[in-house]
């Protein structure tokens, strides 16, 4: 088990925003986390990536990191893409993508290049002048510059035309496919369904629903709730 | 004499010193958006320590310039101390603390530094030992020393210096990169806590730096000499664009030549006489000047107030085009 998380509860304050939830990733799968707006998978995410303090247990490769630093995990291989891209706006490309190297030392970002040559046209222009979904590459490119083992990707559709939607989703499966453990928050219930191995629903803090893909889209109520179809 | 010629040299040496000064206040607020006060204190304490070595060192004999070196070279890592010190302690701790907490926690520190120098040195001035000669060359009718141009030399070099390693090192761009998103470089693998803490122990040696350059060009220091030349670089990074490190180098020497300029006129410019009154002073070419070169402090502050008035980002403040 490349991630394992346990009676997970975050509380921002008084609220209870994650309640005890069970999650669970396996090497080289790609697992989809889906729910409505304030559900908690933000702040899931964060609280794996210990932006945000928990109780309960996150193991990543085998040990417990729920007392690790944020800034331990990318060189352990855990690195995560924030929801609304996180980008430094005023690096340019190529800073930003060195900055995902930072960990490791050395830039070499003709393999992002290679994946995303919208980014080598744009290498010295400063980043917060790219369009959405051009950040939205520049932001998956600077993950993968960590040489993650496993990304955690925080609805990186959101806000993008259908074209830019579609593009984003060849690209999760294509790093996928590179044996890229991937945990993917989406809106896109039915993108992030077709391309997942396994899914997760969450609604108000809790799992709803969890199991294979194929299964979560035939389930009644998913369908009826996430993919706009009507129960029959 | 040409004033002119000579309040542009006189002005860009000092400008040249409050630029180094200004960095130290741009790249902590760049970093943290905290105002630190006390960074003033760091620039004194250089001064106080290098000129208590070099006046222990005097009488040793040895050769002038390796005195003021070791001088410099003691003063520099005790403010880097200073400075990661006060950042660890007294910041730190506040770091998501209301922003006017660790603001009136930099005054706090800013008068506690300044009265342990007090406890150290007591109250005497200390004077710079005449163990460099000067010499003077002159050019179109201006004066430069050799201790102008040394200054002049030294201080470009540090904002050179400081440019490539912010603009052209991977550290560098990992301090730009917490400046904007702090959350997102720690996602990032940036130790951040790592990176604020080197912001200021270098804005700390460069303030060592300066305060040894300010008191050896004025040829004495004191414990208070901080916090009049800390609100001047204070002021000329403001004048430059808080945060921005290009504008603090630019505001400095601009705000050196201004106050200089300032200091060379304001004299001419409130003579009574050449108003044409006719007092008893003017008789056979008299003067009754009502501002003296002595108010030339007042330019720092009035170029403060007009900049906050009339371009409250600063000259090369907020470009447009940065926010995403
Ligand atoms: N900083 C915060 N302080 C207080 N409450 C918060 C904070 N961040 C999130 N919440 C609350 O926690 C709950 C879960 O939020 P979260 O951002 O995790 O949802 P989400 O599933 O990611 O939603 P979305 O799809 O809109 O991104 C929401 O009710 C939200 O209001
Ligand atoms: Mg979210």
């Amino acid at each position: 088990m490349l991630l394992e998380v346990k009676a997970l509860e975050v509380h921002y304050g008084g609220i209870r925003a994650v309640k005890g939830i069970d999650l669970e990733v396996e090497q080289g799968e790609l697992v989809c986390l889906i729910g409505a707006n304030g559900a908690g998978k933000t702040t899931t995410l964060k609280a794996i990536c210990r932006l945000l303090p928990s109780s309960g247990k996150i193991a990543y490769a085998g040990s417990d990191i729920t007392r690790a630093k944020v800034h331990e995990l990318p060189r352990q291989g855990l690195v995560m893409v924030p929801e609304g891209r996180g980008i430094f706006p005023q690096l340019t490309v190529e800073e930003n993508l060195a900055m995902g190297a930072y960990v490791r030392g050395r830039v070499d970002a003709e393999r992002q290049y290679a994946t995303f040559p919208r980014l080598k046209e744009r290498r010295t222009q400063v980043a917060g002048t790219l369009s959405g979904g051009e950040q939205q590459m520049l932001a998956i490119a600077r993950a993968l510059m960590t040489e993650p083992k496993l990304l955690l990707l925080d609805e990186p559709s959101m806000g993008l035309a259908p074209m830019m939607v579609a593009r984003i989703f060849e690209v999760v499966r294509e790093i996928a496919k590179r044996g890229v453990t991937i945990l993917l928050v989406e809106q896109n219930a039915r993108l992030a369904l077709e391309l997942a191995h396994r899914g997760y629903v969450m609604e108000s803090g809790a799992i709803a629903v969890s199991g294979s893909a194929k299964s979560l889209l035939e389930d009644a109520r998913v369908k009826e709730a996430y993919l706009g179809e009507a129960a029959s | 004499m040409d004033t002119f010629l000579q309040q542009m040299v006189n002005g860009l040496t000092a400008g040249s010193v409050y630029a180094v000064v200004a960095l130290g206040y741009t790249m902590v607020y760049g970093i943290i958006q905290l105002i630190n006060f006390a960074h003033g204190e760091v620039v004194m304490i250089g001064a106080m320590v290098a000129f208590s070595v070099i006046n222990l060192l005097v009488p040793s004999g040895l050769p002038p310039l390796a005195i003021v070196l070791i001088g410099a070279g003691c003063a520099v890592p005790i403010c880097m101390l200073v400075g990661y010190g006060m950042e660890r302690l007294a910041y730190r701790p506040l770091r998501h603390a209301p922003r006017l907490a660790p603001l009136i926690t930099a005054i706090g520190v800013s008068i506690i530094l300044q009265h342990i120098a007090l406890m150290i040195w007591s109250r005497n001035i200390l004077a710079f030992p005449q163990i460099i000669p000067s010499r003077s060359y002159f050019i179109g009718g201006a004066a430069i020393t050799t201790i102008q141009i040394a200054i002049l030399a030294i201080c470009f070099m540090l904002m050179a210096s400081l440019a490539i390693l912010v603009y052209r090192t991977p550290l560098g761009t990992a301090m730009r990169a917490t400046a904007q998103n702090p959350q997102v470089a720690g996602l990032m693998g940036i130790d951040i806590n790592r990176v604020i803490a080197v912001t200021f122990i270098l804005g700390a040696g460069l303030g060592a730096v300066a305060g040894v350059l300010f008191g050896t060009y004025y040829g004495i220091a004191q414990y208070t000499m901080g916090s009049v030349l800390g609100l001047k670089a204070f002021s000329a990074a403001v004048l430059g664009g808080i945060g921005n490190i290009p504008g603090a180098m630019l505001g400095g020497v601009l705000l050196g030549v201004v106050e200089a300029l300032g200091a060379g006129y304001i004299g001419d410019f409130t003579d009574v006489c050449a108003w044409g009154v006719p007092l008893a002073a003017c008789e056979g070419g008299g003067t009754f000047i009502l501002f003296g070169s002595n108010y030339q402090d007042v330019f720092a502050f009035l170029v403060l107030i007009l900049v906050l008035v009339f371009r409250p980002q600063g000259l090369l403040g907020e470009r447009v085009g940065d926010r995403a």
